[in-house]
């Protein structure tokens, strides 16, 4: 039986997340909403959600033994990133007036400008609420299924800029192409929410518990 | 490239149940709330807002069911509104699985709760639902109402929507009374001039009678969504005939 850990560091819609994974692996698999070590240690795979502000997110983390199996397990174990659970694992976040975060990728995240046109003339609003779509820029496991260009939901204010071609697996644009995916080795960290984009997020839940690395 | 636009069906909840009448075909039981919502997730509904009418306070908790059941089985955003007075309701059913209430008499009692609940939670997950009459005493020719239009507050429409955003509002549910339940089409000058004044999406809401009413909220309301009830719940239209008419409009739609 696959167990799948949901790391809860007290942010974000984690029952949400915990719901579409539970949909999609039936009772193959175990799901759990945790920040217990040794739950992280035994789970064969790791969902890292977020929402809200960077700061609180990063400082669950001040607890040195859930620091230590989360660490442990962002090394070894297939670890899916979603949202400010993508974000965090950048070099660093400018919000509330800066953080380091893991630097597990390159790049920092900012905050996207106020009122930006789009081509057609309508004004990107802050944060970028609704559903817009995901290019796929280089092909792996969590995209079988995924046709290019599909809709995700999407919900924040702060994106990763200069960040390595290499690791970006799809981008998304509003007003400026952003990575919207990012993946390297056992990890692979997703902007939107793919426990709210219907049947594609449900794939990609889907494509991760039968990610094997 | 811009964000689509969204549809997003509304379902009045009474006591856990569905009411106002839906009546479609192939449901079988067209008062459960779970049915009717996985009927318009199928559809293509980008989101579910559900506004819980339910009058006694013993029997709130009833609406947490219901949302736990949507949201264990349907995977789009899900809006909850009705009877939210204080922070603790939001918590409760955002771990239920709502991802954003919608909060309008308790926003007019005290402004202040916006700012602590968005503060708090965050904007992303509060809506601020404002009903608004057309009136002689505002500026803007808009006037916020409560308790579902009949109790006038003197607040202008325009100056309020402009006010919940700076409070921390993610996003502004905005409901013509004058036009609810008359199939006459949103009141455009009213989501227009809202949408013009403030930063974050706006959803036109009251008044669709037919699929032109929904584009012409987007085009000449600048909407950023547009809620229904009726046209979808009696089979009027499927939302996935209102979302290809809205796209051979020239509107950008999640199909």
């Amino acid at each position: 039986m696959t167990q799948v850990a949901v790391i809860d560091l007290g942010t974000g819609n984690l029952r949400s997340v915990a719901k579409a994974v539970e949909h999609v692996c039936g009772k193959s698999s175990r799901v759990r909403i945790t920040r217990d070590c040794s739950q992280i240690d035994q789970a064969d795979k790791i969902v890292l959600p977020g929402q809200g502000a960077i700061g609180s997110w990063l400082s669950a983390l001040s607890d040195a033994d859930l620091n230590t199996a989360l660490h442990k397990a962002l090394k070894t174990k297939p670890v899916l990133g979603i949202c400010v659970g993508m974000q965090a694992l950048f070099e660093y976040n400018q919000e509330d007036g800066g953080h380091e975060c893991l630097g597990l990728f390159k790049g920092t995240v900012i905050r996207f400008e106020n009122g930006r046109i789009a081509e057609d003339g309508s004004v990107m609003k802050v944060p970028q609420m609704g559903w817009n779509q995901v290019k796929i820029s280089q092909s792996h496991p969590l995209w079988q299924g995924i046709a290019d260009n599909s809709w995700f939901y999407f919900l924040h204010s702060y994106y990763a800029c200069e960040t390595n071609s290499a690791e970006v697996f799809a981008q998304t644009e509003y007003g400026i192409p952003y990575a919207s995916a990012v993946a390297k080795d056992n990890i692979f960290a997703i902007q939107c929410h793919p426990e709210k984009s219907h049947h594609v997020g449900l794939k990609l839940f889907e494509n991760f518990i039968n990610w094997n690395i | 490239m811009p964000l689509a636009k969204r549809i997003i069906p509304c379902l009045d909840v009474d006591n856990g149940r569905v009411v106002k009448g839906v009546k479609f075909v192939d449901i079988r039981d067209a008062g459960d709330p779970v049915e009717v919502a996985r009927r318009y997730d199928l559809e293509g509904a980008d989101e579910i807002t559900f506004l819980d009418i339910t009058a006694s306070h013993e029997q709130r908790d009833t609406i947490l069911h219901v949302v736990e059941k949507v949201a264990s089985e349907i995977f789009i955003p899900l809006t909850v509104g009705g009877g939210i007075r204080q922070i603790d309701d939001i918590s409760r059913l955002l771990n239920a699985g709502a991802d954003k209430v919608a909060i309008n008499t308790s926003a007019v009692k005290n402004p202040d709760f916006i700012k602590q609940a968005s503060d708090k939670l965050g904007s992303q997950c509060i809506v601020v639902a404002l009903d608004a009459r057309k009136s002689g005493n505002t500026p803007s020719g808009y006037e916020i109402y409560t308790h579902g239009g009949r109790h006038e507050t003197g607040l202008d429409a325009v100056k309020w929507a402009q006010q919940m955003a700076a409070y921390g509002a993610g996003e502004l549910l905005v409901t013509s009374m004058d036009r609810d339940g008359t199939k006459d089409g949103f009141e455009l000058e009213l989501t227009s001039a809202i949408a013009d004044a403030v930063s974050i999406p706006v959803i036109a809401s009251g008044g669709v009678g037919n699929l032109q009413h929904l584009v012409e909220g987007i085009t000449l309301g600048k909407a950023d969504a547009v809620l229904a009830a009726s046209i979808f719940h009696f089979g009027e239209y499927t939302i996935k005939q209102a979302k290809k008419f809205m796209v051979n409009q020239g509107i950008e739609m999640r199909m």
